[in-house]
């Protein structure tokens, strides 16, 4: 498994240590703040959603921002601003074993067991 | 696996319509041509908005103010919601802006040409907004999921966007003969400019190709323009203006409207830089950026004391 959500692409690796190797030595290099996630509860009582991202130097700034960029016609009733790099992600090339334990136990799943017939709500 | 193989595996999942993620394996074209597109329309978002903000302090009452000024952040959002995705792609904003500025990127190129009038607020935001949805709506089903995602969320922005401008074409169309006449002065102006806004006859864009095969574009310049066109004639009837071209006619085997030969050399020459604002809002954007920097500055020390405290 790999850190890191949304930003990371392995072709792109080099080039963005290399940013960082930047944005370390130069202290006053101009940035745009550091990228955070939001999301999105739409009604209380429902899920949070990923909604997208936003820059932001620090947390305070970074829901001020989310709540402008993302929430201008109601949308929210909760929200969650995380640091991107604070999300820990399955890498894509190894999904598929990853998730595999999942596929082989049909009898996890209510439709596997055979009722008899007469029964109409279970 | 080889580099073949892999680019087989994508083409297998873009044939069955899967959703490419930003950390899922795909050819370096297929990025590029990502990052391209996505920057220019993400800077589109932001360069329209200084034709518009340009009418923010002179716009004729506090109700169509207020909406302007709401239109305004909303390209602000939609330039925000399109650079976090393309940024998936492993660029940084910073890249992109430095891309803009240095003339690699390019935005699109009707935000070139001046905002002359109150009545330009109704054409931009009934004819460059329509076509902009038209195109975006289509863009909806592209194949990379944080591009289709933001397109999602504008699309459900920008219809109140179209219904503004409209109704400011509307509204002056039935006002004074000198309103109408400046409402039939802006669709004069702005409507060669918008057929011009879906790009090249589609056998004139060597783009288009790789495109379409990898479902980041879904539908041809030339049908898109097409669609805008049939969707927006009679919108203009309607009001009682004229579509400023002589050869529209509709045709009853096609169900669509045919229409005059577009000015592709007014393209070409707007693109590379000819048009009548391209200077201006370059150096409007990099004034922005470059005033801005001291509270850029401010924030970083900022929240580098509060780190440490």
């Amino acid at each position: 498994m790999e850190r890191g959500f949304g930003k990371q692409l392995q072709h792109t690796q080099k080039n963005r240590q290399q940013n960082k190797k930047m944005s370390e030595t130069k202290d006053t290099e101009d940035t745009q703040g550091k990228l955070w996630e939001v999301f999105i509860q739409s009604k209380k009582g429902l899920p949070f959603k990923h909604f997208g991202s936003v820059h932001a130097f620090d947390k305070e700034m970074a829901v001020q921002n989310a709540r402008d960029l993302y929430t201008r016609r109601g949308e929210g009733k909760g929200m969650w601003v995380v640091p991107a790099d604070a999300i820990v992600a399955v890498d894509p090339a190894n999904d598929a074993s990853f998730f595999e334990p999942a596929d082989d136990k049909v009898y996890r799943h209510p439709t596997f067991y055979e009722l008899p017939d007469g029964i109409k709500n279970m | 696996m080889g580099a073949e193989e892999l680019d087989v595996l994508f083409q297998e999942r873009i044939d069955a319509n899967d959703k490419i993620e930003p950390r899922d394996s795909m050819p370096e074209e297929y990025r590029s041509h990502l990052i391209r597109q996505m920057s220019q329309h993400a800077h589109s978002e932001v360069i329209g908005m200084q034709p518009e903000g340009n009418w923010i302090t002179r716009a004729p009452s506090l109700r169509a103010k207020k909406i302007l000024l709401a239109k305004v952040q909303d390209e602000a959002g939609h330039g925000l919601y399109l650079y976090s995705a393309t940024e998936t792609l492993g660029i940084s904003r910073e890249e992109l802006i430095a891309k803009l500025h240095q003339g690699k990127a390019k935005y699109a190129s009707i935000f070139n040409y001046p905002a002359l009038t109150w009545a330009d607020m109704g054409a931009i935001g009934w004819l460059v907004d329509g076509a902009a949805i038209t195109n975006q709506v289509s863009l909806q089903r592209t194949s990379y999921g944080p591009y289709s995602r933001a397109m999602v969320k504008i699309c459900k922005e920008e219809s109140f966007h179209q219904r503004q401008g409209y109704e400011i074409m509307a509204s002056m169309a039935n006002g004074t003969p000198a309103q109408k006449e400046m409402a039939q002065d802006a669709l004069n102006r702005f409507w060669w400019p918008s057929l011009m806004m879906f790009g090249p006859h589609d056998s004139d864009s060597p783009r288009t190709g790789n495109a379409m095969k990898w479902k980041i574009k879904r539908e041809y310049n030339d049908v898109l323009r097409k669609k805008f066109i049939d969707k927006t004639v009679s919108q203009a009837n309607l009001i009682g203006l004229t579509i400023p071209d002589k050869d529209l006619k509709w045709n009853e085997a096609e169900n669509s409207y045919d229409f005059g030969a577009i000015d592709w050399d007014e393209f070409w020459s707007v693109v590379k830089g000819g048009g009548p604002c391209n200077v201006k809002r370059l150096n409007h954007h990099k004034k922005a950026h470059k005033d801005g920097a001291w509270v850029r500055k401010a924030a970083a020390a900022y929240a580098k004391k509060q780190a440490t405290k």
